[in-house]
């Protein structure tokens, strides 16, 4: 296995990393004005990053599928979502239907 | 401490103040479980919580865990982690006015649910608030969570049967709907989406949902329908700013 300094280093750079990600925009924001239809890109990039990493979360497990009761269930927070359903409904009946679909047998 | 409480509550609403703590325990739950696995992988107690205080990244604090413990290169975990956590990138520059204040801060607590949860508001105030609030509860319960996981061990079982994998992909797409109300938002974020999918099983994990982006060259053929353009609302002079 990994010995403690350099699995202590590792996470100093992932968390340095990750870091510099996070705050390129904050930072350079002071600095550069940004136009509004770049801020308004942004903005829709966003959103589409989110619901991509939803949809693959919804779908896969790493690079493997990861079983129908998670998709059964990220459907039903997509459809209650629409329907403009509350929030903590949308989210525990889609952890539900996928618990009890695990509960009768899918995957 | 509780006044102080009952202020925010106040402020932020009783529903929004709600639906953040029942992310966060969501999260404090998926932290139990990144604690245990872990350490149950074999890497020092400690470990999780380190990861957990100077990452602040699930998806690639479980990635991380995942190749060193299969015997990967720390040097291909540290690049992995990388790689999941780009989309930051866009998320700092669409945030960056509401963290203008603690850009520091605001950039450290810069996590996905944060952002969809700050995303959601339209009064650039009241996105700054959501921010920091939904930040601070997020990374109490995640590291308190990557705690006591990484106490109980093996103890824990696999929270999947409680169907918690799917919450996070609900909360997702739960926040983001409003968003997607607007006909030019969808068709490019479900685009965006299937491009990711269909991806996956070819390209290193993180990369991706990056790809996601490519679906961004379509805004230009594209009109708005219902709704004002997502971003416009609080341009930088426009709200309180």
């Amino acid at each position: 296995m990994i010995s403690t300094p350099v699995l202590i280093g590792s996470a100093v750079l992932l968390g340095l990393g990750t870091f510099a990600f996070r705050a390129a925009g904050p930072l350079l924001h002071a600095r550069v004005q940004v136009s509004p239809p770049v801020q308004a890109l942004m903005s829709m990039s966003a959103t589409v990053l989110l619901v991509a990493l939803a949809v693959t979360a919804a779908v896969f497990d790493g690079s493997a599928p990861g079983g129908w009761a998670r998709v059964a269930g990220v459907t039903v927070a997509v459809l209650l979502a629409w329907r403009r359903a509350p929030f903590v409904l949308v989210v525990l009946l889609a952890a539900g239907t996928t618990a009890a679909l695990r509960l009768l047998g899918l995957p | 401490m509780r006044a102080h409480l009952r202020d925010l509550s106040e402020r932020l609403g009783p529903g929004t103040l709600r639906d953040i703590l029942l992310v966060n325990l969501a999260v404090g739950i998926v932290g139990v479980s990144y604690g245990a696995i872990t350490v149950g992988e074999g890497l020092p107690l400690w470990a999780p919580n380190l990861m957990s205080v100077v990452v602040l990244g699930g998806a690639s604090q479980f990635l991380f865990t995942g190749i060193v413990a299969s015997g990967g290169s720390p040097v291909a975990a540290v690049l992995a982690g990388l790689l999941v956590n780009a989309r930051h990138l866009p998320f700092g520059f669409a945030l960056a006015d509401s963290v203008r204040n603690r850009p520091l801060l605001g950039s450290y607590l810069m996590i996905d649910e944060v952002v969809a949860f700050a995303l959601v508001e339209r009064d650039a105030e009241r996105r700054r608030l959501v921010f920091f609030t939904c930040g601070t509860c997020l990374w109490i319960f995640w590291n308190i969570g990557s705690l006591i996981g990484g106490l109980l061990g093996n103890a824990i079982d696999n929270t999947d049967a409680f169907g918690l994998d799917t919450a996070f992909p609900a909360v997702l797409i739960a926040l983001v709907m409003p968003a997607l109300r607007d006909r030019r938002t969808r068709v490019v974020a479900v685009v965006g989406a299937l491009v990711a999918v269909g991806a996956t099983p070819f390209v290193p994990t993180g990369v991706a949902v990056l790809l996601a982006l490519t679906a961004l060259v379509l805004m230009p053929v594209l009109r708005t329908s219902d709704g004002p353009v997502p971003g416009r609302r609080d341009l930088p002079g426009g709200g309180a700013g």
